[in-house]
C-alpha cells in the first residue's frame, strides 16, 4: 500500500509507525505463503489485490459510504444477520482479529490466558492498527463464549460503540424464541441509529445480495470436491476471509468469475496439486484474516485442504435465507437460519458432528484435522466428541491446539506430516 | 548396497548404516551446525541411499534434496523391526515426547505428542541433573526412595526453583532425583491413555536409557516395557529401513 493513505490513517487515529510495520510483515507473509503457490487460478488476482488494499482502498470506500450517510457496522460473528444491516443501507464488516498484534496492550485489560482471537481484536484496537474499528459507527458483539462476552464489556469502555446480542446456549424452542427476539431488538437498534425504516422491499433486496454471495461461496466449496483440487485450501480460505470485508456485490461477481474458471479446470482435470494428494477437512475455531498458519502447514506437507467446517468457512454460507412475505417473518427466518449454524458454544451440539460427517463425504476428505485456538474451551472440549465420531466413521483424526504465534510451527509440521503419512500408508495397504 | 537413515534430533544426530545385512549405529552431538555433522557422517560412509528424519530433517531436504519421513513413522518402523509384536511406542527424546500406537500390520494408527515446551523431555532431565550435580549417564541409577517428595511443576524453569527449595530444606539430592523422574512419568501417562495402550510396549528415545524411568514406567503402567540396548537409534534405523523400500 502506498503513501497516499497516510493522511487517511492519521485521521482515523492509527499508530502510523506500528501500522506500517504490520503492513510490511503482512506483505512479506503474503509473498511467502500465497504468491509462492504454484498453478493458482488467474481469478485469484482480484483477491490478491483486495488483500493488498485491505487497509487502503477498502477503507477509502467505507469512508465514502460513511460520508454518504451509510452506517458502518463491525461484527465478530456469523450469527449477526448481514441482511438486516444491508436493509438499512448499512455496511457490514468483519473486524480484525487474526494476528498477534498489540498483545502487551491487550494484556493490560484481559488475562494472558485468553484466546488469540479475543486478544487480537483488543490488540488491533488498542495498538491503533485497525482502520475498520475506527471507521465503524456500531460494533455488534454476541455472547458466544465467556471470553468474548466479558471482553466486550471492556471493549465498549474503550470504543463506546459496542452493542451485544444475547445468543442462547441451547437450540431449544426457548432458545429460538430468545434469539428471534434478539434479532427484533437489533432491528430496533439499527432503526434508531440510522433513523431509517425497514421495508419489505429493502429486506428482499438485501436478502438477494447476501444469498447471492452465499451461493457463490457454495460454488467455491463444491469445486473443491474435485480431485485434483482446482484451488488450494489457502486460496479458498482467503476468499472466505475476504467475504467478511469486501463489498458484497463486487465480491460475488468476482467469485463467480473465479468459479467459472474453476469449473473449466475441473472439466480439464487441472489442479493445484497432483491427483491423489491427501485430502484434509479442517474443522473448528474460526480463522480470521490473516490467520493462515494451519492451512499453510498442511499444504506445505503434501496435503490439500478441501473444506473448512468453521465460521470462516462452510457455516457462513451453507444455508440461505428463506423467502418471506412480511418484515417480521423475515426477522424470524433470519433467526431460524442462524440457529442452524452449529457453533461449539451450544449444548448439545450433535448437529456439528453430522456436519463434519457430511462435509467429509461430500468433499471426499481422507482425514479430519480439528483446529482449536488455545483457551477456546468450547472447541477444545468438543474435540473429544468430534474425534470419536470421525474415527467411528473410519477416518483418521488429528487434534491441533494452537495460537497465532509461529513458535510451535516445527512441532505442528511434524504432527501434520505424520498424519498425512498415516493416511497414505492406509491407502497403500 | 549401503543404505542409511539419519535422525537429526535436537540434542543428537543418530545415524544408522545398513550394509550386507549388518546395521551400524553412530551418534554425534547436534551442536550449532547440524548440517556439517550430517555431511561428515554421510561422506564418511558413502551410502547409496539416505532418508532423513527428526526435527532437523528439512535442513537436509533443502541441502541435499533428501527424502524425509517424520520421526513418528521412523520410530514405528524401527521399533517394529526390532520388536515384531510391538503395538505401542513411548518415545522420550531431547525436546519432544511422543506416544505412537501401531496397528496390527505395523503401520501408525494414532499418535500423541507433547505440547510446545520441553516439560517431560530429555532436556528437562538434563537441566535437572545439572542442577543436582549428577551426570546424565548415571542420573537414573542414583535415585533413592528413602523419603517421599513431589515436584509439582512440569515447567523446567519452575521445577528448577522447586529443586532449589528442596535442597534448601536439606532433602537428599538422590530423593529429589526420584521426584523429578516421577514428574516425567506423570506427564507421559495422559498421552498414553489418549492413544490407548496395546501391548507390547517399547520404550524408545535417549531417555529410555535411564534405568529409573524404565522402572517407573513399568510400575505405573503395570505392564512390561521393552527397551533396545540403543533405544535412541530406533528412528534412524527405521528411516534406513524405509529407505530400503
Amino acid at each position: 500500500m502506498s503513501e497516499n493513505y497516510q493522511e487517511m490513517w492519521a485521521s482515523l487515529g492509527l499508530n502510523l509507525e506500528a501500522h506500517q510495520g504490520l503492513l510490511s510483515v503482512l506483505s512479506d507473509a503474503y509473498q511467502s505463503i500465497y504468491l509462492s503457490q504454484k498453478n493458482r487460478p488467474a481469478g485469484m488476482g482480484y483477491f490478491d489485490f483486495v488483500v493488498s488494499e485491505v487497509h487502503g482502498l477498502r477503507i477509502v470506500e467505507l469512508l465514502k459510504d460513511k460520508a454518504a450517510g451509510k452506517l458502518i457496522v463491525g461484527t465478530f460473528c456469523v450469527y449477526v444477520p448481514e441482511e438486516l444491516i444491508l436493509a438499512l443501507d448499512g455496511v457490514s464488516i468483519g473486524l480484525c482479529a487474526g494476528a498477534d498484534v498489540g498483545t502487551e496492550e491487550a494484556e493490560k485489560f484481559i488475562p494472558r490466558n485468553t484466546c488469540a482471537l479475543i486478544k487480537g481484536f483488543m490488540g488491533f484496537k488498542l495498538a491503533g492498527l485497525c482502520p475498520y474499528v475506527e471507521s465503524a459507527d456500531l460494533i455488534i458483539g454476541e455472547t458466544t463464549c465467556d471470553g468474548k462476552k466479558k471482553a466486550y464489556e471492556i471493549f465498549d469502555e474503550i470504543t463506546r460503540k459496542v452493542y451485544v446480542m444475547e445468543l442462547p446456549n441451547k437450540k431449544s424452542d426457548e432458545g429460538r424464541a430468545l434469539w428471534t427476539n434478539e434479532i427484533r431488538k437489533l432491528a430496533q437498534k439499527l432503526i434508531e441509529v440510522t433513523g431509517r425504516e425497514i421495508t419489505l422491499d429493502k429486506l428482499r433486496e438485501a436478502a438477494r445480495v447476501v444469498n447471492a454471495k452465499r451461493r457463490a461461496l457454495q460454488r467455491l466449496s463444491e469445486a473443491r470436491a474435485s480431485d485434483p483440487a482446482p484451488i488450494s485450501g489457502l486460496d479458498a480460505l482467503l476468499i472466505n476471509q475476504i467475504s467478511f470485508y469486501d463489498d458484497p456485490l463486487r465480491f460475488t461477481s468476482k467469485l463467480n468469475e473465479l468459479c467459472d474458471e474453476l469449473d473449466e479446470r475441473v472439466k480439464h482435470g487441472t489442479g493445484v496439486s497432483p491427483k491423489g494428494a491427501t485430502r484434509v477437512l479442517v474443522s473448528g475455531s474460526p480463522m480470521a484474516l490473516p490467520n493462515w498458519k494451519l492451512h499453510s502447514i498442511i499444504e506445505s506437507s503434501g496435503g490439500i485442504v478441501v473444506g473448512e467446517e468453521a465460521c470462516v468457512g462452510e457455516r457462513n454460507f451453507r444455508d440461505l435465507l428463506d423467502a418471506f412475505s412480511t418484515v417480521d417473518e423475515a426477522l424470524r427466518k433470519m433467526a431460524d437460519r442462524s440457529m442452524g449454524i452449529n457453533c461449539a458454544c451450544f449444548t448439545p451440539n450433535d448437529e456439528r458432528l453430522t456436519d463434519i460427517h457430511n462435509m467429509s463425504s461430500k468433499l471426499h476428505a481422507q482425514g479430519v484435522i480439528h483446529y482449536a485456538l488455545q483457551f477456546c474451551t468450547p472447541y477444545l472440549v468438543e474435540a473429544y466428541r468430534a474425534k470419536n465420531s470421525v474415527e467411528a466413521a473410519g477416518l483418521p483424526f488429528l487434534r491441533i491446539e494452537t495460537d497465532y504465534s509461529l513458535e510451535d510451527a516445527g512441532q505442528l509440521k511434524t504432527r501434520v506430516e505424520a498424519f498425512i503419512e498415516m493416511i497414505r500408508d492406509v491407502k497403500r495397504s | 548396497m549401503i543404505i542409511a537413515g539419519i535422525d537429526v534430533g535436537s540434542r543428537y544426530i543418530k545415524y544408522a548404516v545398513l550394509h550386507k545385512g549388518v546395521a551400524r549405529f553412530l551418534r554425534e552431538e547436534t551442536g550449532y551446525d547440524p548440517l556439517a555433522v550430517c555431511r561428515r557422517l554421510i561422506e564418511d560412509t558413502a551410502p547409496d541411499r539416505v532418508l532423513a528424519t527428526g526435527y532437523g530433517r528439512h535442513l537436509l531436504a533443502a541441502d541435499k534434496e533428501m527424502a524425509t519421513i517424520t520421526e513418528i513413522k521412523a520410530v514405528a518402523r524401527g521399533a517394529r523391526a526390532v520388536f515384531p509384536s510391538c503395538r505401542t511406542i513411548i518415545d522420550i527424546g531431547g525436546q519432544d515426547t511422543k506416544v505412537v500406537l501401531l496397528k496390527a500390520d505395523g503401520t501408525v494408527g494414532n499418535f500423541e505428542m507433547n505440547d510446545r515446551c520441553a516439560a517431560g523431555t530429555g532436556k528437562f532431565l538434563e537441566i535437572m541433573a545439572r542442577a543436582l550435580g549428577f551426570s546424565m549417564n548415571d542420573f537414573g541409577l542414583r535415585c533413592e526412595t528413602s523419603q517421599q517428595v513431589t515436584i509439582s511443576s512440569l515447567c523446567a524453569v519452575f521445577a528448577e526453583s522447586e529443586v532449589i527449595t528442596l535442597i534448601g530444606k536439606g532433602v537428599r539430592r538422590e530423593v529429589i532425583a526420584t521426584a523429578l523422574h516421577n514428574s516425567i512419568v506423570t506427564r507421559i501417562l495422559p498421552l498414553v491413555k489418549r492413544v490407548g495402550l496395546v501391548e507390547e510396549i517399547v520404550f524408545a528415545g535417549g531417555c529410555a536409557r535411564d534405568a529409573c524411568l524404565q522402572k517407573m514406567l513399568t510400575e505405573r503402567l503395570g505392564k512390561n516395557v521393552l527397551v533396545h540396548d540403543q533405544p535412541d537409534m530406533l528412528s534412524a534405523y527405521g528411516a534406513a529401513l524405509c529407505a530400503l523400500d
